[in-house]
């Protein structure tokens, strides 16, 4: 299976190429951002024009996940080359990992009714159709006239992998011929995941919103949680080599477990054996992966756990290189993985790891060998890049990818 | 609210559900969905708006009677007359 369109909304960049640009810079997309009942929080925002796909009247109907997923998919198709007029639309299928779904709209409406006294009868009759949670693949078969098989993924901030390993699975047993596969996150819009983080003593804080999420820096104090989105176009290889498609890599391993171990904290344990499960798949030895793209969210927590699996699968692998996008986009939770992986398979042709920004003082314990932090680091050819996503209740999953020769 | 000023509330709610609409030629005697890209959806989304906007409820029986411009006014006229 491979990839051959993405289409993409980070609060860096609206498409691949303006997002690699940026990572490549270290331009974070960090900043401040009213929630109703916090006031002013650090948040990743992003600034797509929805009018571009949608008609007003559908932005009103639906939801912001919905329109970054509609955004996302129509890029995607429109970077793969696919004639999409002329495909059988029942053989298209939309498998979007979300991290949750629906909180926006209840609190919104919530919000609504107080201003009613609670009387319920002031709750929308659009209420249902927002918050089910098929709405930000349902929203993208409607606005694209797709009428195969849609639906979401409830997998932590894990969402995005699981996304494109659903594609996957779903070519591979033939009930699809085109997946729009990838994440989607609506959540700044609603007070509840920055107000539990901060419950948690795990959500972002800094005088600057550029440097709040500092992966692997011995100061990182949290959290810093984004909205966004990205789809893939994934494809059988025969069929993208017989149309002659640009193919930006090759999904050749992929793996899912969980840890059985906590409601929220990670497990180095558990995402070691995930990895290795991944490099299994693929017939790879750890030596033979380039590049990993790292889940780090820069809680104090939970790094140094994603560091000890990586030393532990990858130890004395010199080729090895490791970075983290999160440090410039925060954690755009279901969207995050793959936001992440998209912003890597640029790498494949530039031969460059882009950096992860703000590290003033790297953790010792997060003092892992080719971690490239500040500046981006040309390393030669990349052939596997390994990309991690966990989240919580102990859900972890890795995905590798492999350039072709062909690759754009 | 006089019969005039009932037709620019209504006017202006249908604005809001249907923004991507040009309504400056709308006849006021042909439905609203022949005329609009309105579903029953949006149809609801009126009255909810005469709920939220002037406290009047539109009982399920009565949505026939705002399927146009003028079978509105007439409808909303009576309950809207002392607001």
């Amino acid at each position: 299976m491979v990839i051959t369109g993405v289409g993409l909304a980070a609060p860096n960049g609206n498409s691949l190429a303006e997002f690699r640009q940026n990572l490549l810079n270290g331009k974070s997309g960090i900043r401040k951002f009213d929630v109703r009942y916090m006031g002013e929080v650090i948040a990743g925002v992003c600034d797509f024009d929805p009018l571009k796909y949608q008609k007003k009247k559908e932005l009103r109907r639906g939801t912001r996940a919905g329109s970054t997923a509609i955004y996302c998919a129509q890029e995607a198709v429109a970077d793969s080359g696919l004639d999409f007029d002329s495909l059988d639309k029942s053989r298209v299928g939309v498998f979007l990992g979300i991290t949750e779904h629906g909180n926006v709209d209840t609190e919104k409406q919530i919000y609504e009714i107080k201003q009613y006294d609670y009387d319920t009868r002031y709750v929308s009759h659009h209420y249902n159709p927002r918050i089910v949670a098929n709405n930000p693949a349902g929203e993208v078969t409607l606005n694209m006239g797709i009428t195969g098989p849609h639906y979401t993924l409830g997998a932590a901030c894990a969402g995005g992998n699981i996304g494109l390993i659903q594609g996957y699975q779903m070519l591979l047993l033939n009930h699809v011929d085109v997946a729009l596969a990838g994440g989607v996150s609506e959540t700044i819009h609603a007070f509840g995941a920055f107000a539990s983080f901060r419950s948690e003593g795990a959500l972002a804080s800094h005088e600057d919103p550029t440097k709040a999420c500092r992966p692997f820096d011995r100061d990182r104090n949290g959290v810093v949680v984004s909205e966004g989105g990205c789809v893939f176009v994934l494809e059988r290889l025969a069929g993208a080599l017989a149309r002659g498609a640009r193919i930006y890599g090759e999904v050749v391993g992929y793996a899912m477990n969980s840890d059985a171990f906590d409601f929220i904290l990670p497990n180095a344990e558990g995402q070691a054996r995930c990895m290795q499960l991944a490099l299994k798949m693929a017939g790879l030895s750890p030596s033979d992966v380039n590049l990993i793209s790292t889940h780090a969210t820069g809680t104090p927590q939970g790094d140094p756990q994603e560091c000890q699996a990586i030393r532990q699968v990858f130890d004395g692998c010199p080729n090895t290189y490791i970075n983290n996008t999160k440090s410039m986009i925060g954690h755009a939770m279901g969207a995050a993985a793959a936001l992440e992986l998209a912003g890597n398979l640029p790498s494949f042709e530039d031969q460059t790891v882009h950096p992860t920004i703000n590290i003033d003082n790297l953790d010792p314990d997060c003092a892992l060998d080719n971690l490239v932090f500040n500046e981006p680091r040309k390393v030669g050819r990349i052939d596997y890049i390994l990309n991690n996503a966990f989240g919580m209740l102990g859900i972890n999953s890795t995905v590798i990818v492999k350039r072709l020769e062909n690759s754009s | 609210m006089t019969k005039e000023e009932i037709k620019t509330v209504i006017l202006d709610i249908i604005a809001e559900i249907a923004p991507d609409e040009d309504l400056s030629d709308i006849k006021s005697d042909v439905p609203f969905r022949d005329q609009l890209e309105l579903d029953s959806m949006d149809f609801l989304d009126i009255v909810m708006e005469l709920r939220k906007r002037y406290g009047i409820e539109v009982p399920e029986d009565d949505y026939q009677q705002l399927a146009t411009l003028d079978s509105s006014v007439a409808y909303l006229e009576p309950r809207m007359k002392d607001l």
